[in-house]
């Protein structure tokens, strides 16, 4: 299991695995949006937390196509689902290595790019937190999506389709945690629903992500 | 190393499925340790399609499939290699996940020694190929069920193949094999599939006819 989590991070540094894809794309939401609302403190600290939600959410679409796909195209799938090893176990594991290659660092510039969105000083913490507990729903949800559309070639725009309703409630609650945050609210009820939904999912999806690998597989 | 359990692979009655559509039908043969069986047959006949029911990729049609749990390895047409990671690399992940560790003899059977640190990018079809075969070596497991092993390999490499599998054999091993070349293995037994071919035609399509 180690050795899956070590091989997907490995696959995803060298070169061609897509790290640093969505981070990029996400600094690219954050850089621009500035330029484009114009430079009124007050308009971006508004929109901050909304922008630095959906900057996530398709910095995270940008590499789920992978997920699956890589390893359908070139047999390992077929041979991990005849491995000793529970298919429901692989997909957990390839959602942590996703996240550990895309949610993990978002978390960690996001405050960075809070600053580019004038984010009032109040809402980092929260920031950082709703990053930190609402990230590794997007991997599990995304897996789920990837797992669904494993078969079909170049799937993306499916895939999408998928996954963005299901991304819904993690942007609502996610942004309303640095929303709350940013004013000085107490912002601890959309948290836990946050934790809630990444918990939920986390228990859940992955036993349905590899039901649909193995539909896909036969 | 000699497999410590005695497997026997057992396929009575299979029938299998590709696209819905029943392929093969009243499949029944025997694979006991130290055999090897070979299943040949035209293009379309349905060998992969059997070889990944057995595997447990997909559910059988009808019939039976017997063997002892943890007791089967499939290689496929691709090879699951991982071009960005080494020869070393893309081995011991297999290993790993195997549960086995020393990947040191199955590169020196399949002659892989040499290009170990090497991306397995720059490695030409046949060694690829090779580098399959040798997955099945660190898998550890008695019955392997392969699907035209020797694609893309030379006469050399064949050779090596060969003696790979009389070793394979020796230890108490057994493997099924689609090929639809004759392979010159001595110890085969050969199963044509073509009596088992499914005659029944396909029901016609509500499209069949259909315009746009």
């Amino acid at each position: 299991m180690i050795s899956l989590l070590m091989r997907d991070i490995t696959l995803a540094m060298r070169a061609g695995g897509g790290f640093g894809l969505g981070l990029a794309f996400f600094l690219l939401v954050a850089v621009l949006v500035p330029l484009g609302v114009g430079p009124d403190p007050i308009t971006l600290a508004k929109i901050a937390p909304g922008i630095l939600w959906v900057g996530a959410l398709l910095a995270c679409l940008l590499s789920l196509d992978r997920l699956f796909a890589l390893d359908a195209e070139d047999g390992s799938l077929d041979l991990l689902a005849t491995a000793p090893v529970p298919l429901e176990a692989v997909v957990v594991i390839k959602s942590l290595a996703h996240w550990l290659v895309t949610g993990l660092p978002l978390t960690v510039i996001a405050p960075a790019l809070g600053l580019l969105l004038n984010l009032p000083t109040s809402g980092y913490p929260w920031l950082v937190a709703a990053f930190g507990l609402g990230t590794p729903a997007l991997s599990v949800i995304g897996a789920f999506g990837a797992a669904l559309t494993v078969g079909l070639k170049r799937g993306g725009l499916l895939l999408s389709l998928l996954v963005l309703p299901l991304y819904v409630p993690t942007l609502i609650f996610g942004a309303e945690v640095i929303r709350r945050g940013a004013l000085g609210l107490d912002a601890t009820t959309p948290l836990l629903f946050l934790a809630g939904i990444t918990l939920g999912s986390t228990a859940l999806l992955p036993i349905a992500s590899a039901a649909a690998i193995r539909v896909n597989l036969r | 190393m000699r497999y410590t359990r005695r497997m026997t692979l057992t396929v009575t009655n299979l029938g299998c499925t590709r696209g819905g559509l029943c392929v093969l039908d009243g499949v029944s043969f025997v694979v006991k340790p130290g055999q090897i069986l070979v299943l040949q047959g035209p293009n379309g006949i349905g060998k992969t399609t059997l070889l990944r029911t057995i595997a447990g990729l997909q559910p059988p049609q009808s019939g039976q499939i017997a063997a002892p749990a943890d007791s089967i390895a499939y290689a496929a047409h691709a090879d699951g290699i991982k071009p960005t990671l080494t020869v070393g690399e893309n081995l011991t992940f297999w290993a790993a996940i195997f549960g086995t560790q020393n990947i040191s003899p199955a590169l020196a059977a399949i002659q892989l020694t040499a290009l170990r640190s090497r991306p397995a990018t720059s490695l030409s079809a046949g060694q690829k190929r090779r580098l399959g075969l040798a997955r099945l070596l660190v898998t550890g497991r008695p019955i392997w069920l392969m699907d035209e092993p020797t694609v893309s390999l030379d006469t050399a490499s064949t050779a090596l193949f060969i003696a790979m599998i009389a070793s394979h054999l020796g230890q108490g091993g057994s493997a099924l094999i689609a090929s639809h070349i004759h392979l010159g293995l001595a110890a085969a037994t050969y199963l044509n599939l073509t009596p088992y071919a499914n005659h029944i035609a396909p029901q016609p399509s509500p499209f069949d006819g259909v315009t746009a």
